[in-house]
């Protein structure tokens, strides 16, 4: 009485399973924190670009982030930002893939296309945030935003 | 007294029989390579379940359509199935509730191996049950009972009314994509432990279940609570494990 002609979709469980740190339960933790972080950062992030200043959404130009990013507030703001909320989405895709993809090769190439492109991103981010100047010396006064004092 | 006695005929009489379209999703291992829908045609009034509906076909129509069902009241778990879609038991699911102006299609349920027509291999579902050691452990020998406040009985009772039927972990979709997934049922009978105040062995339930195929593949989809036939608080209870595998103490 079995049926072999259509593949179970279920295998049974392994009697011995690998004892390792447990990064379900880190993750699942870093999910909640962060999610509770995020929704005080990008809530006053909105604010702040969008209604708080003058002109609102019209007023955010290269000029308005180059302002931003003088101040180190900001500069710590946008970090935590950054890693927070790169860091929750990527969990979540890692999720989505342990989720769905059953075939383990494509599985791991996933994961770890997952995990080079967040890391890439994070300290490109984190690079463009701490090295920002708007107005670098030694560039050409035409490529100068109007804003700087070599213009 | 006598006006209800000259009622009653007339109330009988007003019960009408209604022809319902059954469409059941077919499996013979010896003949079938893949599933194919059949479709049957019953009368059926409306106080009848979709178990009698199945019953029907079997006794009358077609005696090869095979299904598992015992107690036919909603106890033993035995005919856990999927109803339009849906995860119900089909002793317990009226026809007159059930839109039978189109067809009532009704399949096994998913995720676990199928056997037969409506009928599937539950061991796997069975062995995950098994692991989260669903038993009293207790080093006492009192001479008498193990005694309990209402209170810390009254914290696990809504998990001491699991069946077993399989309907919440076929329901989840982390079961059905994962294979090593605990499932919602296990995790309840573990709560069921867990939280009972006579139980010494909660730390090692928790430790079980802190497994990454434990409690954190849960996505709180609540598939499972809304087919729960006993009306068991699924998500919730699996939250209080999350809660106690984080303090690491019920």
């Amino acid at each position: 009485m079995t049926s072999s002609t259509i593949e179970a979709p279920r295998s049974p469980r392994p009697v011995a399973r690998k004892r390792r740190v447990n990064w379900e339960k880190w993750g699942w933790l870093y999910m909640r924190g962060s999610g509770v972080l995020l929704i005080v950062l990008i809530a006053a992030h909105l604010f702040t670009n969008l209604i708080a200043g003058q002109g609102g959404v019209k007023a955010i130009d290269f000029a308005f982030v180059g302002g931003k990013w003088s101040n180190p507030f900001w500069k710590v703001w946008d970090t935590l930002l950054l890693w927070l909320a790169l860091i929750h989405g990527s969990n979540g895709m890692r999720t989505i893939v342990n989720d769905y993809v059953s075939n383990p090769k494509v599985r791991k190439t996933m994961l770890i296309a997952l995990l080079a492109s967040s890391v890439v991103l994070l300290l490109l981010g984190t690079l463009v945030i701490y090295t920002f100047d708007p107005c670098p010396a030694g560039s050409l006064p035409s490529d100068l935003p109007s804003f700087c004092p070599a213009q | 007294m006598s006006t209800v006695l000259e009622e009653r005929p007339a109330a009988a009489d007003a019960i009408q029989k209604f022809t319902a379209t059954m469409m059941i999703r077919r499996f013979d291992p010896d003949v079938d390579t893949e599933p194919r829908w059949q479709e049957f045609s019953v009368e059926m009034l409306p106080t009848d379940r979709v178990l009698d509906a199945l019953h029907q076909i079997k006794w009358e129509q077609d005696g090869s359509l095979t299904f598992r069902r015992s107690c036919a009241h909603g106890v033993c778990g035995s005919d856990a199935m999927r109803i339009n879609g849906r995860n119900r038991l089909a002793c317990k699911t009226l026809m007159k509730d059930l839109d039978i102006s189109k067809p009532v299609y009704v399949e096994a349920i998913k995720g676990l191996p199928l056997e037969k027509d409506l009928v599937v291999d539950m061991e796997p579902f069975f062995a995950s049950y098994r692991e989260v050691q669903p038993f009293l452990q207790s080093s006492s020998k009192p001479e008498k009972e193990r005694l309990q406040s209402a209170e810390q009985r009254a914290r696990f009772d809504d998990t001491t009314k699991c069946i077993l039927c399989a309907a919440c972990t076929s329901s989840c979709p982390v079961f059905w994509t994962d294979g090593q997934y605990f499932g919602p049922a296990a995790i309840v009978n573990a709560h069921r432990f867990i939280f009972d105040s006579r139980d010494e062995a909660s730390e090692v339930r928790l430790d079980i279940l802190n497994d990454k195929e434990g409690v954190w593949r849960c996505r709180t989809t609540f598939n499972c609570t809304e087919a729960c036939p006993r009306g068991i608080q699924v998500t919730q209870a699996i939250a209080e494990v999350k809660a106690a595998v984080l303090r690491g103490r019920p």
